[in-house]
């Protein structure tokens, strides 16, 4: 078995939190993330090149010897609590997280210098709503070129290049070669798009069950730190209602003296507290997977057969952890952005309120990489709990 | 040791050793024996080593203290028995501590620690549960005595126990916060009852007491006359503290026993049961690591509210899953053990009929703060949201309506 998981923030953690939550509300304040829901280009370019350049932030989880910052998945998560705190509209999740950890597996150090420069930044081309392990690929290979369609990929339209998964390979390709066709989506701080290839030139990165397992990596570690984005959406919801509710006077006396409203309230930062030790253990998970796995990689011959051993250990629980997350912080995440428009009464349901922002980003979060019902079903599985 | 030392595992794991040497802790398996061995312990500042010296403690780090109780268990030495004394050990010593004299602190928490005298609480009253402080047993002085008359409620261990804390009403002319004084109450004194309370499990846990003139002298008062308030408060923080609990492994509590049944006992599984398992499981894993994270914070000084959502999540789990239980096992759960009046068996939870458990269940969102009153707390202490208007702070205790 593992250690023991850290579910601690260090001062480091601290420190990224205070400088990013104070960039993010002076640059992407929730007044200018709902003007540009309305805008043409719905992802802030501007944004993701200060959260890679000024703040080296997208090869964050990336070695340093392939150009990255060589943190841990931990200090990734932090980042996405606050890019969900604030509902950034960047592609962070899609690129710096589940694209990263798909090319750490294959092993693609160029793509990976490119993506923690943030000169480019990549997605992988399946549907938001596909789950580890269950992704039916879409598009087929003709030698070097592919062609079939895939719907509703995330952080794609911004995107420089595209991973895709075949029957038996995982290809890299040139966005400018696929046609992309934006969706008007439920989440319009991370819209979607259908991406088509026709024929595109593409450069086979993984095969066979290298291919599969590159995806499903990719898929698990998205799970596990998409938690950590949901723990930080429902922590605004939180913060922002019971500031509202101190605000507010009704019947002569504050809202938020009313027990029914404050045990509502105390149920939901219960809850919260509860969602926050799940996705950081999810966190120290993925670390810890991606760790040994590295180990595995590097491993002489004497020992290797530990080695390996350790990491087949460390996924099996990086993917328990993964499913327990999104099982647990997809409610947590929802719940708190329901409360918030109720709690908020006609404001929280009028489109000038930010409310609706993020009930849209939690509940399409909740469905993005597999529902807390089929993680259930997955984590039953894995912890031997058999279908009746 | 040099005072200036600073006090580390390494330190602590010598100073144990030391102690060893001169006490053999083979030879301190059983009576009179075992007693000095512990009590050598107390009087070298081994007990609680966060207390000061000459009082059990070396004024270290309380994070240190399972170093030296694992030195201590590895060499088989006896312990205090610390689950027999659990209201002594978590809340009369640290209150003893706080707030008593120096006398005060001589005389008891020598033989709390050691387990020679066991302790219970005497705050819960019939008309004064969750609203501790509007409770009515009286305490009226009489030259250096105090006479107490009253009656307490939930009182675990009083049939067993040597001494109480106690906090009464001296002053009914005053508002109910400030009319409230501490004691200490001797359980042998003439004129304490001690009846057994039969909850809804059939067993006696719990027991009422029945104070009538009992006369208690002024020394065993704790904090000053008009200070109750504020000694039951620290007292209560300790009870928080205390539920924290400790590590268990995944499926380790009512949840494993749970996911165990639907393994074993493919006559119990449906499908709709099947996602009110797993439901429970993610909610049973999500509470073991919240307590995993909280002691991980306490272990760290940092003394955050996390242990209310603990205790919170904690009781609604263990009802839930022990009524799933009961359905999942049919017919079974329609026969029951036994209703006999009993003080509780020397039989872990775990091991007990779903039934049992069931019913137990229930009093995990009543007792050490109901459901409704966490939540109020966090709500107003965590959250920061005003509390309800009240009418019964700055009346006098006796004009309060009841």
């Amino acid at each position: 078995m593992t250690a023991a998981a850290d579910l601690l923030y260090d001062e480091t953690d601290e420190e990224l939190r205070g400088n990013l939550r104070g960039m993010l509300s002076e640059r992407s304040p929730w007044s200018k993330v709902l003007a540009r829901v309305e805008s043409p280009e719905t992802c802030d370019s501007k944004l993701r090149a200060v959260l890679a350049g000024e703040m080296g932030l997208a090869g964050l989880a990336v070695p340093e010897e392939l150009g990255g910052a060589g943190a841990t998945w931990r200090q990734v998560a932090v980042v996405l609590e606050e890019l969900g705190r604030a509902v950034a509209p960047v592609p962070y999740l899609g690129s710096a997280v589940i694209a990263t950890r798909a090319l750490l597996h294959c092993g693609e150090r160029d793509l990976l210098a490119e993506l923690a420069s943030g000169r480019q930044c990549a997605a992988l081309a399946v549907p938001f709503s596909a789950m580890a392990g269950t992704v039916t690929p879409s598009v087929s290979a003709d030698g070097d070129a592919l062609t079939g369609t895939v719907t509703s990929v995330a952080d794609a339209l911004i995107a420089d290049v595209l991973l895709v998964p075949t029957a038996d390979a995982l290809y890299a390709v040139s966005a400018a070669d696929a046609t992309r066709t934006s969706v008007v989506s439920l989440d319009m701080t991370r819209q979607l798009c259908d991406v088509a290839f026709d024929g595109a030139r593409a450069r086979r990165i993984a095969s066979g069950p290298a291919a599969v397992s590159a995806v499903t990596a990719a898929l698990t570690t998205g799970a596990a730190l998409l938690a950590s984005e949901q723990v930080g959406v429902a922590q605004w919801c939180l913060d922002t209602t019971v500031e509202y509710l101190k605000t507010r006077y009704q019947f002569g006396r504050q809202v938020g003296s009313f027990q029914a409203l404050k045990h509502r309230l105390a149920d939901l930062w219960t809850r919260i507290t509860q969602a926050r030790a799940v996705a950081r253990y999810a966190a120290a998970r993925a670390a810890d997977a991606a760790a040994r796995a590295a180990d595995a990689a590097d491993a002489a011959v004497p020992g290797a057969s530990v080695d390996a051993e350790r990491s087949v250990d460390a996924q099996q629980e990086e993917a328990i952890a993964a499913a327990l997350a999104q099982a647990y912080c997809s409610d947590a995440a929802v719940l708190a952005a329901e409360e918030c428009v109720q709690l908020h009464g006609g404001i929280g349901f009028t489109w000038e309120h930010p409310a609706h922002l993020y009930l849209k980003r939690a509940k399409s979060s909740a469905i993005a990489l597999g529902t807390p019902d089929r993680q259930r079903a997955a984590l039953a599985r894995m912890v031997d709990v058999p279908a009746a | 040791m040099t005072v200036a030392e600073p006090i580390t595992a390494a330190v602590l794991q010598k100073l144990v050793a030391e102690f060893l040497a001169a006490h053999d802790p083979r030879a301190a398996a059983d009576g009179g024996a075992r007693l000095d061995f512990l009590r050598a312990r107390f009087d070298a500042g081994l007990a609680w080593i966060h207390y000061p010296p000459g009082l059990g403690g070396l004024g270290a780090p309380r994070a240190l203290q399972p170093v030296v109780d694992a030195e201590f268990a590895a060499a088989g030495a006896p312990d205090n028995r610390p689950g027999w004394n659990a209201i002594g050990l978590g809340m009369a010593a640290p209150t003893i501590l706080r707030h008593g004299t120096d006398e005060q602190k001589h005389r008891f928490l020598r033989p709390l620690w050691t387990g020679e005298e066991i302790w219970c609480q005497l705050f819960s009253e019939p008309g004064a549960g969750s609203d501790l402080a509007g409770l009515g047993t009286r305490a009226v002085r009489d030259g250096d005595d105090w006479i107490i008359n009253g009656q307490k409620v939930w009182t675990s261990l009083a049939h067993i126990a040597r001494w109480a804390i106690l906090v009464t009403r001296h002053d009914p002319n005053l508002p109910k916060h400030e009319g409230m004084t501490y004691f200490i109450l001797d359980m042998h004194a003439p004129g304490v009852e001690v009846r057994p309370l039969r909850q809804i499990t059939g067993e006696s846990e719990f027991n009422e007491v029945f104070l009538t003139d009992v006369r208690l002298p002024d020394s065993l008062r704790l904090g000053a006359v008009g200070e109750g308030w504020t000694v039951a408060r620290s007292t209560l923080m300790n009870e928080r503290v205390s539920i924290g609990g400790g590590a268990i492994p995944r499926e380790g509590g009512a949840i494993g026993v749970l996911a165990n049944l639907w393994r074993d006992r493919p006559d119990v599984r449906t499908p709709g049961r099947h996602d009110d398992v797993m439901r429970a499981w993610v909610d049973a894993e999500a509470a073991r690591l919240t307590a995993t994270r909280f002691r991980q914070q306490l272990a760290a000084g940092e003394v955050g509210p996390d242990g209310s959502a603990v205790k919170l999540t904690f009781a609604t789990l263990m009802q839930r899953i022990a009524g799933l239980e009961l359905e999942m096992r049919g017919e079974e759960s329609l026969r029951h053990e036994d209703w006999d009046l009993g003080r509780g068996r020397d039989v872990p939870f775990l091991n007990r009929i779903a039934g049992y458990r069931y019913l137990r269940s229930k009093g995990n969102s009543i007792e050490g703060g109901t459901s409704e009153i966490l939540r109020n707390i966090i709500s107003e202490r965590v959250l920061g949201l005003p509390s309800e208007p009240r009418s019964d702070k700055d009346i006098p205790w006796k004009d309060l309506p009841r």
